[in-house]
Formats: C-alpha cells, sequence, structure tokens
C-alpha cells in the first residue's frame, strides 16, 4: 500500500468525494426539472449571503460540532456510534430537568449546571451499550441503533406521562423560567453595540461546542488517554500488548461521545426551544456521521463539516421556499450522498490516487 | 379476552409480521454470506414508494411490486458495489442507503404527486387483493375452528402467503443446497471459498441482490397490500426491527419467523390495546410495548438468554491480496 500525500488524505479526497456528492445532487435537481446551480445560488445566499442567514446556519452547526464530535471521538477507537440521536434525546432531559428543578438566579450558573446534566445523561445512555460491547461483545453498532428507539419511546412515555405541563395537550414539558434563558447572537452582539438580526437562535451554546472542539483535539492527541483511544483505534491486539485495558478504554470513549451528543441539548432544549419537546434532535444525531466522516475525525473538520451541513440545512429551507419542486428533503438526499461518497465509497477515488502517487514515487 | 379478540388479534399479527419477515429473511441472506446490512428499512421504503407510485400510474399492483422490486435491487446493488467492489465500510454504506431511500422518495413524491410526500390512494387492482380460501363463508360458522381458517388463516393478501412459503424455501437453500453452503460458507471462511476457486465477489453481490429482492417484496406488501399507497418514511423502523429480530433468531430461517411473528404481536397488542392492565404489576404503558422488540434484541445481544454469534466473516471486506 502506498502512502499517499499528506495534503491528499486530508484535502484533496474529501474535497473531490464532496464535489462528487454535490454532483451527483444536481443531477437529481435537473431530473427533478429545477436547475441547479441556480439552487446552489439559492442556498448559497439564504445561509451566509445575510447576518440573518448565518444565525441560523450557525445554530444548525452548533448542534453538527458536538455530534459530529461524538462520533468522531468514537471513531478514533474504531467504534461506530450511530446512537447521537438517542443521547442527544436524553441528554435533552437532562438539561430539562436541570433547568426545571432548580430556582436558578442566573444563567451563567443555569448552564455549567446544564451542560454538566446533559453531559451525563447523553453518557450515561451510551455507557449500557459501552458495557454491552466492552463486557460481553454485543456489536455497538446494533445496540446503539436499539437504543435510539428505546430512548424515543423513554421520552415520548415521559413527555406524556411525566413532565407533560399542566393543563396542556401537547407533550411538552412546561417553559424552562426566564432565568435560564441563555442569551442569543442577538443579545450578545448588543453587548458590544453592534446589532444582529433579533430571529436566529444561534446562541452562547456555540461557544460550548468551539470549546469542545478545542478540547477533543487536545484529549484525542495531546492526552496519555488520547493515545490510548488512538492505540485501540489502530490495533486492539497491539494496545493490550502495551498495557492498554480495552474494557476501559471502550467505557471511556463511549462515554466521551455520548456525554459531547447530550451537549447537543443545551443548543436545542435549553438555547432555543425553552422547554422539551418531542423531536427536538431532529436526525442531528445522524447528520453527526456524515460530518465525522467528512471532517476526517479531526475537530477542525468537524467544525468546517458542520458549518458546511448548517449551510444545507438553512439553505435547504430558503430552498424549498424559492423552489417549491425542490423539497427540504433533498438536504437528506444531499446528506446521504456525502456519507456514501466520504464513508462507503472512499476507496472509489482512494484506490486510484493512490495508483497515480505510486508512479511518482 | 375473548376468543374473537384473540383471533382478530393474530390476525393482525400475521399482517403486521409479514414485512418484517421479509425483510428479516432478507438479512438472512445478505448477513449469512458475511455482508451487513442496517440498510434494509432504506431498500423497503424505495420499494414502498415506487410500487405505490407505479401501481397508482398503471393501475396494476403487479407493476407496481416490480417497480419496486427494481428500486430495491438497485439500491442492493450500491450496496454491494460500496462493501464488495469497493471494500468500503457495510455499516456506513447501510447508513447513506437509508438517508437517500428516506430523501429521495419524499423528495420525487412531492414533485410528482404534490401531495406532501404521499402517493394517490390505491383501490380496486393497484392493491392486492385479500385471498378467500374456499368455503371460508361457509365453514366461518363451525365454532373455534371456523374463525382460525376464515378469519385467521384465509384473507390475507399474496404477499403473507408468500412471505410464510419463503421460510422453509430460505433453509432449502442455506441448508440442502450447494448454493446455500457456499453462501454460508462465504459469510464464515470467504479465504476457504476463494481456495476452493469459488468466487466470494460473485457470491456476496448474489447474496446482497436476494436480499435486494426480500426488501422489495417487504416495501411492496407495505404500499400495495397493507396500506393502500405510500406515506412519508412508513417503513417507521421496521427494517431495524427486521434486523432485531435477525438477531434475536441468530440467523436460523425458522427462529426467524418465531422472532417476527413475537414482534409482530407485540405491535398488534401495542395498536390495540394502548395501555395494558396487568394484574399485580400495573399500566404498562404503550411506549414500553413500542420499545419492547429493541430492548428484547439489547438482551439477546448481551448474551443473557443465550449467546447470538453472528457469522465470522460479517462485515469485513475480502481482498484477495495480502496487505
Amino acid at each position: 500500500m502506498t502512502v499517499l500525500p499528506r495534503w491528499v488524505d486530508i484535502a484533496l479526497i474529501p474535497a473531490i468525494n464532496l464535489v462528487l456528492a454535490f454532483f451527483v445532487s444536481g443531477l437529481i435537481v435537473i431530473w427533478i426539472g429545477e436547475n441547479p446551480l441556480i439552487a446552489m445560488q439559492v442556498m448559497l445566499n439564504g445561509s451566509i449571503g445575510s447576518a440573518y442567514g448565518w444565525g441560523y446556519t450557525l445554530y444548525y452547526a452548533t448542534n453538527f460540532i458536538f455530534t459530529g464530535l461524538a462520533v468522531a471521538v468514537a471513531f478514533h477507537a474504531r467504534l461506530f456510534n450511530i446512537g447521537g440521536e438517542g443521547q442527544a434525546a436524553i441528554g435533552g432531559i437532562g438539561a430539562a430537568l436541570v433547568c426545571l428543578h432548580f430556582g436558578w438566579p442566573h444563567w451563567t450558573l443555569a448552564f455549567p449546571a446544564a451542560i454538566v446534566g446533559a453531559a451525563i445523561f447523553g453518557a450515561a445512555w451510551a455507557a449500557v451499550p459501552a458495557y454491552l460491547q466492552a463486557s460481553r461483545g454485543s456489536h455497538i453498532v446494533i445496540t446503539t441503533i436499539m437504543f435510539n428507539f428505546i430512548a424515543s419511546a423513554l421520552l415520548v412515555y415521559l413527555l406524556v406521562n411525566v413532565m407533560k405541563a399542566p393543563g396542556q395537550m401537547a407533550p411538552e414539558s412546561r417553559s424552562f423560567p426566564a432565568e435560564t434563558h441563555l442569551p442569543t447572537a442577538h443579545e450578545m452582539f448588543a453587548w458590544i453595540g453592534v446589532s444582529f438580526p433579533r430571529s436566529p437562535p444561534v446562541n452562547v451554546s456555540l461557544l460550548v461546542a468551539i470549546a469542545a472542539s478545542a478540547t477533543v483535539w487536545v484529549l484525542i492527541w495531546r492526552t496519555r488517554l488520547g493515545y490510548a483511544i488512538r492505540a485501540m483505534g489502530w490495533s486492539e491486539p497491539a494496545a493490550i500488548y502495551a498495557g492498554i485495558r480495552p474494557f476501559r478504554i471502550i467505557m471511556v470513549t463511549m462515554m466521551i461521545s455520548g456525554g459531547l451528543a447530550g451537549l447537543m441539548a443545551i443548543n436545542t432544549v435549553m438555547g432555543e426551544a425553552e422547554r422539551l419537546l418531542i423531536d427536538s434532535v431532529q436526525g442531528a444525531g445522524f447528520v453527526g456521521i456524515a460530518v465525522a466522516l467528512m471532517g476526517r475525525s479531526h475537530p477542525v473538520g468537524v467544525v468546517l463539516a458542520a458549518v458546511l451541513f448548517g449551510m444545507l440545512y438553512q439553505g435547504g429551507v430558503e430552498l424549498e421556499f424559492e423552489m417549491p419542486a425542490v423539497s427540504r428533503e433533498m438536504i437528506v438526499v444531499i446528506q446521504a450522498l456525502v456519507i456514501l461518497f466520504t464513508g462507503a465509497l472512499e476507496n472509489m477515488v482512494r484506490a486510484p490516487l493512490e495508483r497515480i502517487a505510486a508512479m511518482f514515487r | 379476552m375473548d376468543f374473537a379478540t384473540v383471533i382478530q388479534l393474530l390476525d393482525s399479527t400475521l399482517r403486521l409480521s409479514t414485512p418484517l419477515l421479509l425483510a428479516c429473511l432478507a438479512g438472512l441472506y445478505s448477513e449469512r454470506a458475511g455482508i451487513f446490512d442496517i440498510g434494509l428499512e432504506g431498500k423497503m421504503l424505495a420499494s414502498a414508494f415506487f410500487s405505490a407510485a407505479v401501481a397508482a400510474a398503471t393501475g396494476s399492483a403487479l407493476i407496481g411490486l416490480a417497480a419496486g422490486t427494481a428500486a430495491s435491487l438497485a439500491l442492493a446493488a450500491l450496496h454491494g458495489l460500496a462493501s464488495i467492489t469497493f471494500r468500503g465500510n457495510q455499516l456506513i454504506s447501510g447508513v447513506a442507503i437509508n438517508f437517500l431511500a428516506s430523501g429521495l422518495t419524499a423528495l420525487i413524491g412531492q414533485n410528482w404527486f404534490k401531495l406532501g410526500g404521499r402517493t394517490p390512494a390505491l383501490s380496486g387492482d393497484a392493491r392486492f387483493l385479500p385471498i378467500d380460501f374456499y368455503f371460508s363463508d361457509t365453514l366461518s360458522t363451525i365454532p373455534v375452528l371456523g374463525p382460525i381458517y376464515s378469519e385467521l388463516l384465509s384473507g390475507h393478501t399474496l404477499m403473507v402467503y408468500v412471505a410464510i412459503a419463503a421460510v422453509p424455501a430460505t433453509w432449502w437453500v442455506l441448508f440442502r443446497t450447494r448454493f446455500g453452503l457456499q453462501l454460508r460458507a462465504v459469510g464464515e471462511n470467504p479465504e476457504a471459498v476463494d481456495t476452493a476457486g469459488l468466487s466470494v465477489t460473485a457470491l456476496r453481490y448474489q447474496a446482497s441482490l436476494i436480499c435486494g429482492l426480500l426488501c422489495g417484496l417487504a416495501g411492496a406488501y407495505l404500499a400495495t397490500g397493507m396500506a393502500a399507497g405510500f406515506i412519508r418514511d412508513m417503513t417507521a423502523g421496521k427494517g431495524y426491527i427486521a434486523l432485531a429480530a435477525l438477531i434475536f433468531a441468530k440467523w436460523r430461517p425458522g427462529y426467524a419467523l418465531l422472532a417476527c411473528l413475537l414482534f409482530g404481536l407485540l405491535e398488534a397488542v401495542a395498536i390495540r390495546f394502548q395501555n395494558i392492565d396487568v394484574a399485580g404489576v400495573g399500566t404498562v404503558p404503550v411506549q414500553f410495548m413500542q420499545a419492547l422488540p429493541y430492548i428484547l434484541t439489547v438482551v439477546i445481544l448481551a448474551g443473557f438468554i443465550g449467546k447470538a454469534i453472528p457469522p465470522r466473516a460479517g462485515g469485513e471486506p475480502y481482498s484477495k491480496e495480502r496487505a
């Protein structure tokens, strides 16, 4: 096997895969009978053409950074955590309990507590499949898928029977107290005298997401634990030989992963809805898979890919508005194609490039 | 609970188990050949959409079935391309296929019919109609056996009987034919199959396509047999329940039937009774019933009730040359 130059590996291959995914998406748009270039222009305009668009793009990106990091951390130990969706839903319960059951005087106190609550709940939900993988050898992909469904049933049960606000029909918790309101970009920019549109829900959680990315980078590449995680991912027998205990690494990695997915709740549940809804995750857990694959499991890549998917989500809303023939599901198709080309069909692009690289050696 | 209710419950169990069973057997072929397939859901969904769309356009359920199966086969071929030819990650490929199907069916559905992702309601020959057994009307008056014959066994659509017949057929193919032996060998030890001069690639593609075919039948049944048309994301996790049933059945056809009937029964009970009062336990919430297949699968996977051991080479792409 030929070793590819670094820039080919981290920049060229993802770029080619992305172009392929967009090319096929373009063909689908043509097939529907619309002009893909105009569609792309509408999406770009809607997502990054205005402060308003940026506000939504970054709101979505915040979710995807958390779920993308969650998948990426697990990938480093060669674990495929497909359960981000469930872990984020359960993280929402954690954040909601923290916001509802303590009399917080100010958001600066409620926020760290909600971060801890969401992360612990997410981590706990990932801990069960992790334990089953580590000690009983149950395939983590299957158990995390099952746990997504169990989480959604649990959430519905809790919202219908336990946490539902009294005197209302919709399965939602009551609204969080005003003191737990997180500052949005509108409010934060106002502190420094800059005006930013009021409606986009992007909030202080974005900063937490950026901090989480930096922390993950330090964890994976600058700590002993990170080394152990990567060693496990490269070769489990070698890791065992080096005195690394797989049980411990699987548990810790999955709980970090679940905690990161759970953190998404501070953005959606606490930051945006300000109450617990039945479907606040809305597929973001799965987008995390695409984001981690595109970002090559590197925090910088994850942040870039998350912003790209934020653009797709926000642009997709605008696209549906401007071009009714292309409905929002176009985003799901693009997402699927990105996963397909960057994940499953990666060798299609890599193998020819390796052959070319071999010629120039 | 009286006898008539039991019969009705079992009747709907049979109906609800059918798509699970077809998809479960689909997964059985694929996974026995060493290809993990979490894309059962997507293939069913694609088939459900195209079978309903084409049946609506042509007025023929059979042409719809052909179209749906073709869509499912196309996705199966894509899964094969990714996981056999390009030796990609089979799980990631499955995830991609599920999203592709979910997105494309809604997108095309809205574009073609402008009904918010639905297809027009099907009626008459555009649906698979119930097949009534001989004398089911006359015999229904006989106590006990009458209702069992005329309500439980008779009066289902073709696909229900096809699904049940597929169970012994699958057993026979896998365990009594040369092809079946090769298929199982390629899932346990592809090197040995390769050494024997057989093509690992060809066998795995065949398994993938059989999987696509059966998922196609499952999807067509959902949209043109059980329901009268396609609605968005109508598989609603059935592909994953089928996957769960496959593990529950430990990759064996006979147990697959039992597992699918069990999960179908759970669904039928959840639909009919919502919250159930169990003496001494209290009320069992409907959400628990819905989550039960997944919980049971996790318990099985954890090895607390017997050990579920997947085919040994499952999930591993096969490469001839040594790296």
